[in-house]
């Protein structure tokens, strides 16, 4: 439910966005990492809540989730880190480092082209 | 026409909770931001803290509920001092409330700050308060599977209370799974097996309040 808060963090940069390109916003990507918790349908009915009544109401949102990577202390592999078999890739080792988890980021806009 | 921002979505909270931490480092208080699902006990953790050790430290307490100011009634109960947030619906809190609840808690005076979050095991995880450390709560009765399904919360945690250990004996409670799932996530993360109840195994907490509040 968090998403809510993430919604309206969007809709605020987007819509003073916006205005500096004095367009409308048809389309958005967001990316995430794996511990934002950020689920795609609370987080799609979110923003079109919120945008309701902007000049946002009607764009679309994309989310993309980057995976989290781990190096494994015993092979030095990097892999992607999976909760349901958390070891390492290559030589099934447990003992791993995370590498940092992605943060939510507001990655592009696109505007309606003006005549 | 596409504008590429790259910009973190919430930097608002960020910069306050940056904010917040400069606070809290020079006036020398350690704060804590206390995680865990509703009911695992985190009132009742805070309220044995403070009898505990109210005589070698001044604790002040942000409680943070949906509705009511209940818990902040129960640690005054306890001897501390402590300022409500109602979030009205709210999942979390967010480092503004914060801000704005330890000026009014002249929380400079304090030597520790802790903030009981929002009941809520998701979502207060996404927040930085700007606290110095993270405390995630889990109690015997919510079930051994809770670290796997919320690696993100405990990934995050710089300690983790077993809370209500005195139940161990009636509740089907594998202790081993959950010290193997949050190693997965958390390999030193700093784990406690206590009752705030009975008071078991709370010294061991204790001495690491103190030994990080003292270390800063």
């Amino acid at each position: 439910m968090h998403e809510t808060a993430v919604a309206e963090s969007i809709l605020r940069t987007i819509i003073v966005e916006g205005d500096k390109a004095g367009a409308k916003p048809v389309s958005a990507i967001i990316s995430c990492g794996q511990f934002n918790a950020i689920n795609d349908e609370v987080m799609g009915f979110a923003f079109e809540t919120a945008a309701m009544g902007t000049t946002c109401e009607g764009m679309t949102l994309d989310i993309k989730h980057i995976p989290l990577r781990a190096r494994c202390k015993k092979c030095d592999t990097t892999f992607e880190f999976d909760v349901y078999k958390p070891a390492c890739s290559q030589c099934e080792s447990t003992e791993f480092d995370f590498e940092s988890d992605a943060p939510l980021l507001l990655e592009t806009i696109e505007f309606e082209e003006n005549e | 026409m596409k504008v590429s921002l790259n910009q973190k979505i919430l930097s608002r909270n960020e910069e306050c909770a940056k904010k917040n931490k400069a606070f809290f480092k020079e006036n020398n208080v350690f704060c804590l931001n206390v995680i865990s699902s509703p009911g695992s006990g985190k009132t009742t953790t805070i309220s044995r803290t403070i009898k505990d050790l109210g005589d070698q430290i001044r604790i002040g307490v942000v409680e943070g509920d949906i509705k009511t100011d209940t818990d902040a009634q129960k640690i005054r109960d306890a001897g501390g001092e402590a300022v409500q947030i109602e979030t009205h619906g709210a999942c979390h809190l967010s480092a503004e409330q914060v801000y704005n609840a330890i000026k009014a808690l002249n929380a400079e005076k304090m030597d520790v700050v802790i903030i009981e979050n929002v009941g809520n095991l998701v979502c207060p995880s996404a927040f930085d308060l700007g606290e110095a450390a993270r405390v995630i709560l889990l109690s015997v009765p919510e079930g051994d599977d809770k670290p796997i399904k919320y690696p993100g919360t405990f990934a995050e945690a710089d300690t983790v209370l077993i809370n209500k250990i005195d139940l161990m004996d009636y509740i089907d409670f594998n202790l081993e799974r959950v010290l193997a799932d949050i190693r997965v996530v958390n390999p030193d993360v700093d784990i406690f097996q206590v009752s705030a109840t009975t008071g078991e195994g709370m010294d061991t907490w204790y001495d690491w309040l103190m030994d990080k509040k003292n270390k800063g």
